[in-house]
């Protein structure tokens, strides 16, 4: 096991089938410095063609953890934003500038938090939730809470302007304008859910500490393509990151075709 | 027509709304059935006869693909399932602690030993060895190939002031850096210049950073076989004794923690260290190379 | 209906230190059609909102004999609609003013009806054109049968065709028993639908009298130069 200098048995591991896989245009990529990047690129399109079974799992459970968050932060942050808009009492504006910097929140901060509450020794240690998705929804929910309030708040806050004396004409009490503002301005909303969206289902930091990053249980993209770059798997971290990339347009996209003609033309 | 389009227009979210319900909701249900059934959970736990095992393990005994390899082995044996947080051997042992896994499967002596000490585990088990290699650019600028020891090695490297990328985590192979450089007569922590980078980060990501920078490090042969990111890294420096590398398997303390399950995590670890399992850790090969070597005694 | 009459003493209304209403008393008869005109500025919206209960007075009082109007509406000059049908629009109204599930659709049925919508019921109504909205709203107003009407320039933005739309539902909904109190700017206007006149003129009524008397010889001064201002 003496060393020389050189190479030893050790480096022969780049394994030489993925040597003969390498085409004309990584090897050009190679030589412009962008061997990753080319690579990349073949892998994703690999990924994306459903050659690599293992990594549905993992997106199917990036989508549910994310989307759950999503559903309890809106269910959350919805009816707070729009309070925060509507009703004035003091402390108010304190809250929208604690809002408008809790959207700032640094995740690993959000994971640690939540990991204290739940770790064994913590005040919520006895359910066991450490480790598990359901790990990862609270914190993912705790990182958009505070942007889908700050955001909810900035949209309904406009639409009360336009429809406050409308609808305290009409003898409304806030507990009726407050779900009547969330459904006039769903169509804004679907934006703000997208942006809550985006952020959990790109957010790592968090759901490694919380998940644990455990193979088969809560793993999700963003913690793989952390794994793999730790394994020195750049095109791989990368091909994952562009399915990823692929994932969240795809969700956005949905969700803009599915609104009615009208809205597209900003009605 | 278009009154009805328009029509149709207005339920548009319908779709939207029944996608997130589906996906989200099962996971919901399942977040919702683990509360009121936790209590049953711990008693369940502490009865031992529980069908998950939560395992903290180093970051190399899970990225070199060792616990891929040996747990569908240990579930055929056993019928217990085993999830593994990859995690610095500092941390690892903190999980432990606090009681957030079951069994530990980590590579630093002095810590495990206090952790036996502090009464967070009764013992603790050999498992397996393999050895730490000294990596640097293949241009060796410190001449460190030439050195007679790793120790010599060092001193090459600190007297160059040639780039030296540290963990600077609380894993073990930084500690087993901190004892190297202590060994080499070298207070590194006191004593060091901008060469010497403490980057605060697990084995891969240390690794990528010297990768980028032609910067010497100290990495565990697990991980280094299996890393694929090496421009022109390689092994420099390999074989001395001081650069053994010991992984040892510890039982969190159910008296410390009563939820910790207890039976099925000594029935983990009496498989490892059985022979059917250390014969398994050693069939264990990347590129037909043996990663791990037992070293359980009977 | 319960015939009211509204009364106001001495009601002043303040905003960022300008009083925009300066001590106004004055008697409003149920049943009545009263147009208020005045110059831009005057103060006539706002003492429609003071009125109908949007803004609370800096002094002052409002006072209804016996009692306050339980259903009272409001059209606005730039018609709101909410983002859902035109039916759905008026339906709100009815649930707001505690109207049970039942009869809602049949009643926002009738009042499209009513003022000449009931074919666009099922449109979405941010669709609806300028005065197609303003129907809407008269709707809206008219769906909870209110026995008092304020309707703030409810014409201004809208064509002639449409105004007069307009004109001829406010005109109904008076015809079916309800007190209209109504802000203008178009004397035309005032003259066909006025049974009283009052003139606001920065901040104060200076004029409270019949329409007929009104425009066959105005007594204060600002309503004159107000009456010769705005003939061609």
């Amino acid at each position: 096991m003496r060393g020389d200098g050189k190479d030893t048995k050790a480096d022969g591991v780049v394994s030489e089938d993925l040597q003969q896989k390498r085409t004309l245009i990584e090897r050009i990529c190679e030589n412009a410095g962008m061997n990753d990047l080319g690579a990349a690129f073949i892998q994703a399109a690999h990924l994306l063609a459903g050659r690599e079974p293992a990594l549905l799992g993992v997106i199917v459970l990036s989508l549910r953890v994310s989307l759950s968050a999503l559903l309890i932060a809106s269910l959350i942050g919805a009816p707070c934003g729009a309070l925060l808009a509507v009703c004035r009492f003091p402390g108010r504006r304190l809250l929208i500038v604690a809002f408008n910097a809790m959207m700032g929140l640094p995740p690993v901060v959000v994971g640690l938090l939540i990991y204290i509450l739940l770790s064994r020794a913590g005040p919520l240690g006895t359910f066991g939730l450490l480790f598990t998705p359901a790990a990862m929804v609270m914190a993912q929910s705790v990182l958009i809470v505070p942007i889908i309030i700050a955001l909810t708040r900035q949209v309904i806050a406009n639409d009360w302007e336009e429809y406050a004396e409308l609808l305290r004409s009409l003898g409304a009490r806030w507990w009726q304008i407050i779900p009547t503002l969330l459904w006039e301005a769903r169509q804004a909303l679907l934006t703000v859910l997208l942006a809550g969206f985006g952020r959990a289902v790109a957010e790592v930091g968090a759901v490694m500490m919380v998940g644990g990053n455990i193979d088969g249980l809560t793993r999700v993209m963003t913690t793989t393509i952390a794994l793999e770059t730790s394994k020195g798997n750049l095109a791989f971290a990368l091909a994952l990151g562009t399915v990823l990339l692929v994932l969240v347009f795809l969700v956005n996209a949905l969700a803009y075709l599915s609104r009615p003609h009208s809205a597209q033309h900003g009605i | 027509m278009n009154r009805l389009r328009i029509q149709a227009s207005h339920r548009w979210y319908l779709p939207l709304l029944a996608l997130v319900l589906m996906v989200a909701l099962p996971s919901l249900a399942q977040t919702g059935a683990a509360v009121p059934t936790a209590p049953l959970q711990v008693l369940a736990q502490a009865q031992g006869g529980s069908a998950t095992l939560l395992v903290g393990s180093t970051t190399s005994t899970e990225q070199s693909g060792l616990f891929s390899y040996l747990l569908p082995l240990f579930v055929q044996a056993s019928g217990i399932q085993v999830h593994v947080v990859a995690i610095g051997t500092g941390q690892a042992l903190d999980l432990g602690r606090r009681g957030d896994v079951d069994v530990l499967c980590v590579h630093d002596r002095p810590a495990e030993d206090r952790f036996v000490a502090e009464g967070y585990a009764t013992r603790r088990y050999d498992l397996m060895y393999n050895d730490f290699v000294l990596i640097g650019p293949r241009s060796d600028p410190a001449q460190v190939a030439g050195a007679r020891d790793v120790l010599e090695a060092l001193q090459r490297i600190k007297a160059r002031q040639a780039s030296f990328v540290s963990r600077g985590d609380r894993s073990g192979t930084y500690e087993a850096e901190l004892r190297l450089w202590n060994l080499a007569g070298i207070d590194i922590r006191a004593d060091h210049g901008p060469w010497y980078r403490d980057t605060g980060t697990g084995m891969g990501p240390a690794l990528n950073i010297a990768a980028a920078m032609d910067a010497y490090i100290l990495s565990d042969r697990g991980t280094w076989i299996a890393f694929r990111n090496r421009q022109s890294l390689a092994i420099v420096k390999e074989g001395d004794s001081r650069l053994r590398n010991d992984y040892g398997l510890l039982l969190v303390n159910p008296q410390r923690h009563p939820h910790v399950k207890a039976a099925a995590g000594q029935q983990f670890i009496d498989w490892l260290v059985s022979a059917a399992g250390q014969r398994a850790i050693a069939n264990y090969k990347i590129q037909g190379e043996q990663l791990f070597f037992p070293d359980a005694r009977p | 209906m319960a015939s009211s009459l509204l009364e106001l003493s001495a009601l002043s209304y303040e905003c960022n230190g300008h009083r925009l209403i300066n001590a106004v008393n004055a008697r409003l008869e149920s049943g009545t059609r009263t147009l208020l005109l005045g110059p831009n500025g005057a103060g006539k919206s706002v003492l429609m909102r003071l009125c109908h209960g949007l803004l609370q007075p800096s002094a002052g009082d409002i006072r209804w004999h016996p009692n306050p109007p339980a259903r009272q509406a409001m059209v606005f000059q730039r018609p709101v609609v909410l983002r859902r049908s035109v039916l759905a629009n008026v339906t709100f109204a009815l649930r707001l003013a505690g109207v049970s599930a039942k009869a809602r659709r049949d009643l926002a049925q009738e009042a499209l009806h009513r003022v000449g919508l009931a074919l666009l019921a099922d449109r979405h109504a941010p669709t609806l054109s300028g005065g197609e909205r303003q129907q809407l709203a008269l709707a809206r107003a008219w769906a909870i049968t209110p026995q008092v009407l304020f309707l703030d320039e409810p014409t201004a933005n809208l064509d002639p065709g449409s105004a007069a739309t307009v004109e001829g539902i406010i005109h109904a909904i008076h015809a079916a028993g309800t007190q209209i109190i109504m802000s203008t700017h178009n004397l035309g206007q005032a003259r066909r639908l006025a049974d009283q006149i009052l003139f606001i003129d920065r901040g104060s009524i200076t004029e409270h009298t019949p329409a007929n008397e009104f425009f066959a010889a105005p007594r204060s001064h600002q309503a004159r130069e107000f009456l010769s201002a705005e003939r061609p």
